[in-house]
């Protein structure tokens, strides 16, 4: 209690904001635009085809976000330090939604995975996307806490922030959600890594992800539908009909972009909807294809420039907590984004993550930008 | 900061902007170092091809009489990208088209599935094209339930009628052809592969045999092929590209469409006759060239087959009789592939072969009944002693014994089993001056070549059957080891090697091992009609293109020369002529008012009929008229029918009636077929496939 008395003390000391990081928001709202672009792309000559309205997916994506940014702002009103304070309820509330969505009745099941909560109107909720906001945070403030005694997390934070993260990370592989834990896990290790935690964890943890995964896949944990995503991935002839069809459809659509592209809008493979789920875990063949390695470069770019930035915030932050708040979210985007990306061009396995700032989906949206919201949050309570 | 957190935070920044520039390579192969590959990938993902095929060209008689066209018929077609998603594959509306149509439901079935789907064995009727047409279930609907399927569109989802070109054989003047013109039919895997070097469609018609085979690439034309690009439930998004199709071009043949069908209506009626003479008369061909240049006028083979039944749709009934030895094998065609020893029409050979070796034409020869070689009597064919004759007469009346002993004499000139080095050979080198044993050339598929038994032959054909000769009590069948074929084989294994005595004999008279095809006698025929040239035999003329421009003239070229000097060929001419005035065939021209020369042929078959009788003979007659100025060679041959005189010989006459205009022995108001000789300038195609005769 007397940490945060003196934590509203010095915030109240300095109340001038710097204001947020134009870089990272330039570089955010670029991805946002051609993100739209896509997913219009992506849906307009189905849904045209279909008689219904060509511009269906293009509005509700431009709702979501407008809602994601009012939701990033007001992450960047309160102080992040206080934050803090409010860690056992997120914490609470992402895992209650993880609880929820594997109640029958309460919980509806996408490609294998009962991962979406539906709400009246037609909407859906992801409750792992905003889980993953949560466990960073609550894993940053365990492993700061104890840092005015020594230098370091002892091996006791450790072992308590590892606790924090595995409760959520067993809901998700409940429902199951692979993409996701190996997101969460990936962030996990990162956060853990840069507290300045004995090296030992940090290489167990790499080891016990590695062992993990791999008894998992041999000893059945994984659901015969994931076993046969990660067997297409090394094998892609093994199934040619589902996923090793979906591989070497998005394969060969990325390919079939060449340097500048088919044009936006007139992508014969888009078009023809070859590659299944391409406004959301598939967006990238879209741009593959329509915008060609130009535009699918810039995408790259931008997100290499959202992450430097992140990194730059995590270097010149304050305390351990903002830092490790800002690693957790950048470990997050750059992982996911690489297990998407990846995926689309056949490097990582087959698994239903959607590509940061450029996929349809709400909750991924908001989650997405409330992370955003955080990183700006830290650079604008930076010192000069 | 803490030393380690600030080295992690390196350390992570370092790792994840590593993965973004990996992500940036893999693009970079994908899209730069490997987008022409992914690029064509994608196309055959996206794109279909739609093939139109092109209009064939026709096939027309020398004076433009349409022997193969295209007919309109009213194609009934199922639509499988849209009866597929129907809940019951189609069951339903397939059913209901069959009964509509008469057709068997299982027939329709199978005539509606890909190749590709049918496991091996049960292909027959399968749909050698794509998913992405129209299916034909028939080409060839009754107009009125054709109208019921297109006006109860809803009732008949996916099924559609329309017209379609169909080949067409029409038989203008009786004339049919099928061997001559072959047939269209479905490209093959292998043609698809490009066994052939050509590139074809999927749907597209090729020339399978005959004429539509040997001219496939100037008929067929080039198909019209609409690229459109699908979505992934394979509808239609857009149209990519249009080529329209080049119709084929015309080929234009020698052929008369009023001769041929009287060349066949002569051979059949020559099979009937001797039908009603107790003869088997199980096949038999026809052939009429321009001893000028060689062109086919005519052929004809017995027995033949209707040239529609492919694009009717053959049954397997249909198919299996084409090739069956009960129905006599229609699908042969034995002017081009029946393959029968020429017998005493094999004398013109021998007789060129004597005067090469210095017999004097105008001597007299004897002409007993039999002649002895080794210990075996060589019989005159009608054992008949004719005295001392002139050589002449000896053709006339087609002596056997003469050429016995001519043979037999040079064979032993040559050295009898012990041949000399230098070998005169006279018959076989004579033969050889014919061109026996080499294809015509003609300009027809899968032509035979016929058998020249020489030396080289021998030898040959005794190392093939050395063993089996040598130990024939073993490898023999029961029925076959009869005291005489024992005795045969004992003697193959001895000297099988050699041209014996018995061998030069029988070569002399055209038996023994020597088989011929009707078309190279009458090549052989027409080489002594028109004064020596052996010319090679053609039925294409010319390809002319749909706007009437001469594409290419098929010229008639000059295989040979025949090895006899001129004083000899006009020997030759005139013994034959004597064969038709008072020899063999007086009988069958008895009053002919054109000029005829010729010879008749009775050729010994050895062998048995399936049901275990005996073979019969093969009647031959070899023929050109008119005698003093040759223009036309015909031949006629009927296996297992007799007597050549009887039998080819009166067949040949009704043939020469047409060509000349001939009607009850007169020539009094006589039409010729060719006023003027066969027609040298090339016929006008009408577009419009109207027929003028």
């Amino acid at each position: 209690m007397s940490a945060m008395i003196a934590l509203r003390k010095r915030s109240r000391r300095r109340r001038a904001l710097k204001g947020f990081d134009p870089v990272l928001t330039i570089a955010v709202i670029g991805l946002l635009i051609i993100g739209t672009l896509l997913v219009y792309a992506a849906t307009r000559s189905w849904y045209a085809s279909q008689g219904l309205d060509p511009q269906y997916y293009l509005k509700r994506h431009v709702i979501n976000i407008v809602i994601g940014i009012v939701l990033a702002f007001s992450a960047t009103i309160i102080d992040y330090r206080l934050l803090r304070a409010y860690t056992p309820i997120l914490w609470g509330a992402g895992v209650l939604g993880l609880i929820a969505v594997l109640i029958p009745g309460i919980g509806s099941t996408v490609n294998g995975a009962r991962a979406w909560i539906s709400l009246p109107g037609g909407f859906q909720i992801q409750p792992a996307e905003l889980a993953k906001i949560s466990i960073i945070i609550g894993l940053s403030m365990v492993l700061s806490e104890k840092i005015k005694d020594r230098d370091a997390p002892t091996h006791q934070d450790v072992l308590r922030a590892l606790a924090i993260a595995a409760v959520p990370i067993v809901l998700i592989l409940l429902q199951p959600d692979m993409g996701t834990v190996f997101i969460i896990c990936s962030s996990v290790v990162t956060i853990v890594a840069v507290s300045g935690a004995p090296s030992r964890w940090v290489v167990g943890l790499l080891l016990l992800a590695v062992l993990g995964g791999f008894s998992a896949a041999k000893l059945g944990v994984l659901s015969e539908y994931q076993v046969k995503r990660l067997q297409t991935f090394v094998n892609p002839s093994a199934d040619p009909q589902q996923s090793g069809y979906q591989l070497r459809q998005s394969r060969i659509t990325v390919g079939s972009g060449g340097v500048i592209g088919k044009g936006l809008f007139k992508g014969p493979q888009t078009n023809g909807r070859f590659v299944p789920e391409q406004q959301t875990d598939f967006i990238f063949t879209v741009a593959g294809e329509e915008i060609g390695f130009v535009g699918s470069a810039s995408i790259l770019i931008l997100f290499t420039i959202v992450l430097v930035r992140g990194f730059r915030i995590a270097r010149r932050s304050q305390d351990l907590f903002g830092r490790l708040v800002c690693t957790g979210v950048i470990a997050w985007f750059a992982f996911q984004a690489f297990e998407n990306i990846g995926m689309t061009m056949g490097l990582m396995p087959m698994t239903g993550v959607p590509l940061p700032f450029i996929s349809y989906g709400g909750s991924s949206m908001f989650a997405n930008l409330i992370g955003i919201g955080l990183l700006q949050n830290i650079h604008a309570r930076q010192r000069g | 900061m803490n030393q380690r957190s600030r080295l992690s935070l390196l350390v992570t920044q370092v790792l994840i902007v590593s993965l973004m520039v990996a992500l940036l390579g893999r693009l970079f192969y994908l899209q730069i170092g490997a987008g022409s590959k992914y690029k064509n990938a994608a196309l055959s993902i996206q794109s279909r091809d739609i093939v139109t095929p092109a209009t064939r060209g026709l096939i027309v008689d020398s004076s433009g009489v349409p022997l193969a066209l295209n007919r309109v018929g009213l194609a009934v077609t199922a639509d499988r990208s849209v009866i597929d998603r129907q809940a019951d594959k189609g069951v339903a509306v397939l059913k209901k088209t069959a009964k509509l149509l008469g057709l068997k439901y299982a027939d329709v079935y199978l005539l509606t599935r890909l190749c590709g789907e049918q496991p091996t064995g049960v292909q027959a009727g399968c749909w050698t094209g794509t998913r992405y047409q129209p299916i034909p279930i028939t080409k060839d609907a009754d107009p009125n339930l054709a109208l019921q399927i297109v006006e109860r569109a809803d009732q008949f989802p996916g099924i559609d009628a329309a017209p379609v070109a169909v080949r067409n054989y029409p038989g203008i003047d009786g004339a049919n052809a099928a061997h001559l013109l072959g047939y269209v039919g479905p490209l093959t895997e292998g043609d698809l592969k490009g066994a052939s070097g050509a590139k074809y469609y999927r749907s597209e018609s090729i020339g399978k045999a005959g004429l539509e085979f040997q001219y496939d690439s100037f008929l067929r034309g080039k198909p019209g092929i609409k690229t459109v690009i699908v979505d992934r439930k394979e509808s239609i998004t857009r149209e990519a590209q249009v080529i329209l199709p080049i119709p084929g071009n015309h080929l234009v043949t020698s052929l008369d469409a009023r001769l041929q069908a009287s060349t066949e209506r002569a051979l059949a009626d020559a099979i009937m006759r001797a039908r009603a003479n107790g003869q088997r008369a199980d096949s038999g061909a026809a052939v009429v060239l321009d001893v000028k240049t060689g062109r086919v006028l005519s052929m004809a083979s017995y027995p033949t087959y209707d040239p529609n039944i492919w694009e009717k749709g053959l049954t397997l009934q249909q198919a299996k009789d084409l090739f069956s030895e009960k129905t006599g094998v229609p699908a042969l065609s034995r002017a081009i592939q029946g393959l029968f020893a020429p017998a005493s029409t094999f004398k013109v050979v021998s007789l060129v072969a004597a005067a090469n070796a210095g017999y004097n034409l105008n001597a007299t020869y004897s002409c007993p009944a039999s002649v002895k070689v080794g210990n075996i009597d060589f019989q005159n064919f009608e054992s008949r002693p004719q005295g001392t004759i002139s050589m002449k007469e000896s053709i006339a009346v087609s002596c056997d014994t003469i050429w016995y002993r001519i043979a037999y004499d040079e064979w032993l000139r040559d050295g009898g089993l012990f041949p000399k080095k230098n070998l005169n050979d006279y018959f076989f080198s004579s033969a050889r001056g014919f061109q026996v044993g080499e294809k015509t050339g003609v300009d027809l598929p899968a032509e035979s070549s016929g058998r020249l038994p020489d030396r080289q032959w021998r030898i040959n054909w005794y190392n093939q059957n050395k063993s089996y000769f040598c130990n024939y009590a073993t490898r023999a069948s029961k029925s076959q080891q009869s005291t005489f074929l024992l005795a045969l084989a004992k003697e193959n294994c001895a000297d099988g090697d050699k041209i014996r005595g018995g061998d030069a004999v029988n070569f002399s008279i055209g038996q023994g091992d020597t088989v011929i095809t009707p078309l190279k006698l009458a090549q052989m025929y027409s080489a002594i009609a028109n004064g020596g040239t052996i010319w090679k035999p053609t039925v294409g003329k010319a390809v002319v293109t749909t706007a009437g421009k001469v594409l290419e003239r098929i010229a008639p070229s000059v295989l040979g020369k025949l090895p006899a000097t001129k004083s000899t060929l006009a020997f030759l001419q005139s013994a034959l002529r004597q064969v038709v005035l008072t020899g063999t065939a007086a009988g069958a021209f008895a009053g002919f008012p054109v000029a005829v020369s010729g010879k008749t042929g009775t050729a010994e078959v050895f062998g048995l009929n399936t049901d275990g009788t005996k073979k019969a003979n093969t009647s031959w007659f070899a023929s050109f008229a008119p005698s003093e100025s040759p223009r036309y060679a015909v031949v006629m041959m009927v296996s297992q029918g007799g007597f050549g005189a009887d039998v080819s010989a009166v067949g040949v006459r009704k043939i020469y009636e047409t060509i000349f205009g001939v009607t009850r022995n007169s020539l009094v108001g006589a039409q010729p077929l060719f006023p003027q000789g066969p027609p040298s300038i090339l016929p006008k195609i009408s577009p419009t496939l109207k027929v003028s005769k």
